[in-house]
């Protein structure tokens, strides 16, 4: 990367508020686990060869899916979009490199409970051919919509470990005063943000200055750095001379770096419960979404690849690389020297938060920011779990304040409104209750289960509630209909026996005018009548519309099925919501054709004779004694 | 959900985070108790003689073994369960509550009600709402009030020529069945400094210090007693450091006590409730402060219900000894707010990260 331009390194608001340099607020709980962090640095990022094959998931993030626009065959250049973003929630996956789009479908993907995803196979050809790239020179003079378009366009999603679209979180409308970037990197073992610091702080610098710049030049710009990174910490004071840039270390502690703890530890606010960051004015980037973002922009380089670090004792080399997004992880690890004989575990993410992934198939993505291969002495299996003393030292350890005690007590109880009352859906799973747990108690596995069948609960809820509901307004609909035929039938029964009553006792001329008002009452169901064979023509050709619609899509989605080879069983399910379709359609045409017709007849019918009361299908007429 | 799944997994391999931990288990914290009790066990047989030391052997062996029959029962692997230690807890918390030289059925008697009914049938470690150790304390308090009060006469207060007793006698005191010799040599029994001082009805407290010979031997609440209830701070005091527990239940409970103590003091007269150093020193003050007090699986759970639940037991320890028909409260006193700690649980509860202020345990689930 070449030295920001001129421009980037102007200071960046003259309404900068002074904050007093170096505070910080208190962070409750917190653990200190070995940081084992030296292993991976002792070599500059490396950058691996080419794999074979390249599986590209088109879900790397939080969000919808993207939708593949390639087919198989295709010849792509590098970093060109193969996948489009599906919705606002989503972002598009470039290719990582030139190659061939082998094949598409449902491959294994990082995934905890070892779960395949869609992902596009793409075979390099090895001569890295890039796309045409667009970059903004001066980012300076673009104007913030055109930069989120940028950012938007280049697939960027957080690297920090949830990948959630940066577009998106850029694009909040609330107000930002301060800006945040999260360099704290708090779990053990994983050093990419680190040596990323140390070797690409230029990149970093322009990009904490494009987000700035997004966001209206906020009052204070913070760099959260632990303090035990001296090396990244020099390099990015140096680059960030003369910026309001500002850096502040502290002190080591698990999970500093999480969103919500750092954003306390800086600046003492709290994002409420359920609430995001922006509410209080806060913006957080991680800082290798803000080196990708600076690529993006500065160089037209959308996301195809990050810094993973691979380390472990069952690995000979742990070392940093600039791995291509799709790059197998059995490939990574081959070039470190992974050894399965050492335990055979392989970790995706750090000790802390990281899941367990058994199929070294599947590819690394966006947020994949550690593969950690630790041996069977240096993270034996946990002896099996004893009871619960409630020591607290989790309540001690946990930074949200919470109980874990309690929440496990309740959780193994499956006391839902407790768990609630407990602020369960505060849990930021960190794990550091039961890194310190006594009775290795797998605490967060329950906090995660409980969650999950909380929310399952909800929606069924939600779900029961709309069915009653539904079940309610058709009772009542009911309830009206027959209300409504009784007053007719009420109405008429006095109206004959208005009309007997007066041909038998009366003369001639004393029955014209209830007659003339039967005739009237007559003349008005027929109106009645004429407007409601209209109206149930139109429900029914939007009801053909709807049908075709879905007869539309099950076509599209079965012929896709057979297209892409899906298994029998699936495209059976498939064929069979096709045929329901086609029968639903058949249907409601059958029913339009029966209506108009019979509509038309009876317009005949009106036109030869105008006594309504004679057509046969006049419901009053029938019930009429 | 079950535990036996998510344990099953685990070493199965496809464990989930952490992959990580601190090492610690519940077998060391107990470890680290039993260490800390060492000074004050120390003091009890340096003024005592042998029978603390005799208590703590009877009361051991009757504890792994009803433990042992207990897990058995349940159907549980005993190693598993005999290696967190909680039993041996419970034995020496008995063993030093209980008056040296007490006849073996008694300390038998205790850490036997102890682990089977005040543990076990509650389900087992973890599980029990009262402190095993003091209901079986209780238990033979309640039920052989003579043996159970009476405790020898520390060292400093034997008369010229009388003399602890050694191993044997004290064997044989406290297994009467391993001798026929008739009328073997009773040990010297000496009122308590808090039962002499509940005793007191008409002396000031100064007078009271100068005649009565359990104070004149000793500094500041008793001979001997005093030591014994600074070995057991001292062994408080480790465990703080070593962080097994928080300072907020032992710090409430003798802050409450203390500040009773020196309102009621009433400048030492005839009917004053008692120095502050006999109050703190005296009985099972540190004891019941930083082994009992500190009991997690009976307690609140929050900083803050243990702040209120450690308070409460230091305010029952000062009214029972004061008005109340026992001269010591603790194991009263922690039983009763035992019953009080779920309660005290549900309006503790820490502000959590995010929120203004802290709930209620009881607050109804939001439902949009």
């Amino acid at each position: 990367m070449s030295a920001p331009s001129p421009s980037a390194n102007k200071p960046l608001s003259a309404s900068s508020v002074p904050i007093p340099t170096q505070q910080l607020w208190p962070v409750p709980g917190g653990v200190h686990p070995p940081a084992n962090k030296r292993q991976s640095l002792q070599e500059p990022i490396c950058t691996p060869p080419l794999p074979e094959l390249l599986i590209v998931p088109l879900q790397q993030h939080i969000g919808n899916p993207a939708t593949p626009i390639v087919s198989v065959g295709d010849v792509v250049a590098k970093g060109q979009l193969i996948a489009a973003p599906d919705g606002a929630l989503s972002v598009g996956v470039h290719a990582p490199t030139s190659g061939t789009i082998s094949a598409q479908g449902d491959y294994p993907v990082l995934h905890p409970s070892g779960l395949s995803g869609p992902c596009i196979l793409l075979s390099p050809d090895g001569t890295e051919r890039w796309t045409e790239r667009r970059a903004i020179a001066d980012y300076a003079r673009a104007t913030p919509a055109e930069l989120l378009a940028v950012i938007r366009g280049a697939g960027i999603a957080g690297l920090g470990g949830a990948g959630f679209p940066s577009a998106v979180k850029l694009g909040s409308p609330l107000p930002i005063d301060t800006l945040i970037i999260n360099a704290v990197e708090c779990e053990p073992y994983i050093t990419a943000d680190d040596i990323l610091m140390r070797e690409r702080a230029a990149d970093i610098v322009v990009g904490i200055q494009i987000l700035a710049h997004i966001i209206g030049q906020p009052a204070q710009i913070v760099v959260g750095i632990e303090d035990d990174k001296p090396e990244a910490y020099e390099t990015l004071v140096a680059a960030c001379a003369n910026t309001t840039i500002r850096l502040v270390a502290f002190p080591a502690k698990y999970p500093s770096g999480g969103e919500k703890q750092l954003i306390q530890r800086l600046t003492g606010r709290e994002v409420s419960s359920g609430k995001i960051p922006a509410e209080i004015g806060v913006l957080c980037h991680n800082v290798a979404t803000v080196y990708s973002i600076a690529r993006a922009i500065a160089h037209g380089e959308p996301q195809i690849s990050r810094v993973t670090t691979v380390t472990g004792a069952a690995c000979t080399q742990p070392r940093n690389y600039d791995v291509l997004l799709g790059t197998p992880i059995r490939h990574l690890l081959a070039l470190s020297g992974f050894n399965a004989d050492g335990g055979g575990k392989v970790i995706v993410g750090g000790p802390m938060m990281g899941f367990a992934q058994l199929n070294l198939d599947a590819p690394v993505i966006k947020t994949t920011n550690c593969l950690l291969a630790p041996s069977f002495a240096e993270m034996p299996p946990l002896p099996p779990a004893q009871a619960c003393i409630r020591c607290g030292l989790c309540a001690q350890a946990c930074p949200a304040s919470l109980l874990p005690q309690q929440l496990f007590w309740y959780s193994q109880a499956g006391n839902h409104e407790r768990l609630q009352a407990h602020n369960l859906f505060d849990c930021i799973e960190c794990g550091a209750c039961s890194y310190v747990c006594p009775s290795h108690i797998p605490l967060v596995q329950y906090y995660r289960a409980s969650k999950g069948e909380i929310r399952t609960q909800e929606k069924e809820r939600i779900s029961s509630d709309l069915a009653r509901q539904r079940f309610a307004q058709h009772q009542q609909r009911l309830a009206r209909q027959q209300e409504q035929r009784e007053v007719k039938r009420a109405a008429r029964r006095s109206e004959l026996a208005g009309a007997t009553d007066s041909h038998s006792t009366t003369t001639a001329t004393a029955s014209a005018q209830p007659a003339e008002d039967l005739i009237q009452a007559a003349a008005r169901r027929a109106a009645q009548k004429q407007a409601s064979p209209a109206q149930q023509i139109a429900a029914l050709e939007r009801r053909l519309v709807a049908a075709q619609h879905l007869r539309d899509t099950a076509h599209e989605k079965w012929l896709a099925g057979t297209v892409d080879h899906l298994p029998t069983a699936q495209l059976d399910s498939l064929r069979a919501t096709l045929e329901e379709a086609e029968l639903r359609l058949q249907g409601a045409r059958n029913k339009l054709n029966a209506l108009s017709s019979d509509q038309n007849e009876r317009l005949r019918g009106q036109d030869d004779n105008s006594n309504p009361t004679t057509d046969p299908r006049n419901d009053d007429a029938q019930e009429s004694p | 959900m079950s535990l036996i799944a998510s344990s099953g997994s685990r070493s199965s391999g496809l464990a989930t985070s952490p992959h990580d931990h601190d090492g610690r288990n519940t077998a060391w914290i107990m470890q680290q108790v039993l260490l800390a009790m060492l000074p004050g066990i120390v003091a009890l047989t340096g003024f005592f003689g042998w029978g603390t030391l005799l208590n703590l052997m009877i009361a051991c062996a009757t504890a792994v073994a009803c433990e042992a029959a207990m897990v058995a029962l349940r159907k549980r692997p005993i190693s598993f369960y005999l290696r967190d230690c909680s039993a041996l807890v419970t034995a020496m918390l008995i063993a030093v509550t209980l008056p040296p030289l007490a006849p073996f059925w008694i300390t038998v008697i205790a850490t036997g009600v102890a682990i089977v009914i005040a543990k076990h049938l509650y389900g087992g470690l973890g599980y029990n709402p009262f402190n095993p150790a003091m209901v079986g304390y209780v238990v033979v308090l309640i039920s052989f009030p003579v043996p159970v009060t009476a405790w020898p006469a520390p060292q400093p207060l034997l008369a010229s020529g009388q003399e602890l007793l050694g191993l044997w006698e004290s064997l044989y005191t406290v297994f009467p069945f391993l001798t026929e010799a008739e009328g073997h040599i009773d040990a010297v029994t000496a009122a308590t400094p808090l039962d002499a001082f509940k005793h007191n009805h008409s002396l000031m407290v100064d007078q009271f210090y100068q005649t009565t010979p359990v104070f004149t031997h000793g500094h500041w609440a008793g001979a001997g007693w005093e030591w014994v209830n600074l070995g057991f701070l001292a062994g408080g005091l480790y465990l703080l450091y070593r962080k097994v527990f928080t300072w907020h239940g032992p710090v409430a409970m003798l802050a409450a006590l203390a500040v009773l103590a020196i309102v009621f003091y009433d400048s030492g007269s005839s009917v004053s409730k008692g120095p502050l150093t006999l109050h703190l020193l005296s009985g099972g003050t540190m004891l019941g402060a930083f082994f009992i007090v500190t009991d997690p699986v009976t307690s609140a759970v929050s900083n803050r219900g243990r702040l209120i639940y450690g308070a409460l037991i230091g305010v029952l320890i000062f009214v029972i000894r004061s008005w109340g028909n026992y001269p010591d409260a603790v194991a009263f006193a922690v039983l009763l707010m035992n019953f009080a700690a779920p309660f005290i649980d549900y309006y503790t509860l820490p502000r959590t990260y995010g929120h203004d202020k802290p709930t209620r345990a009881t607050r109804p689930p939001e439902r949009e």
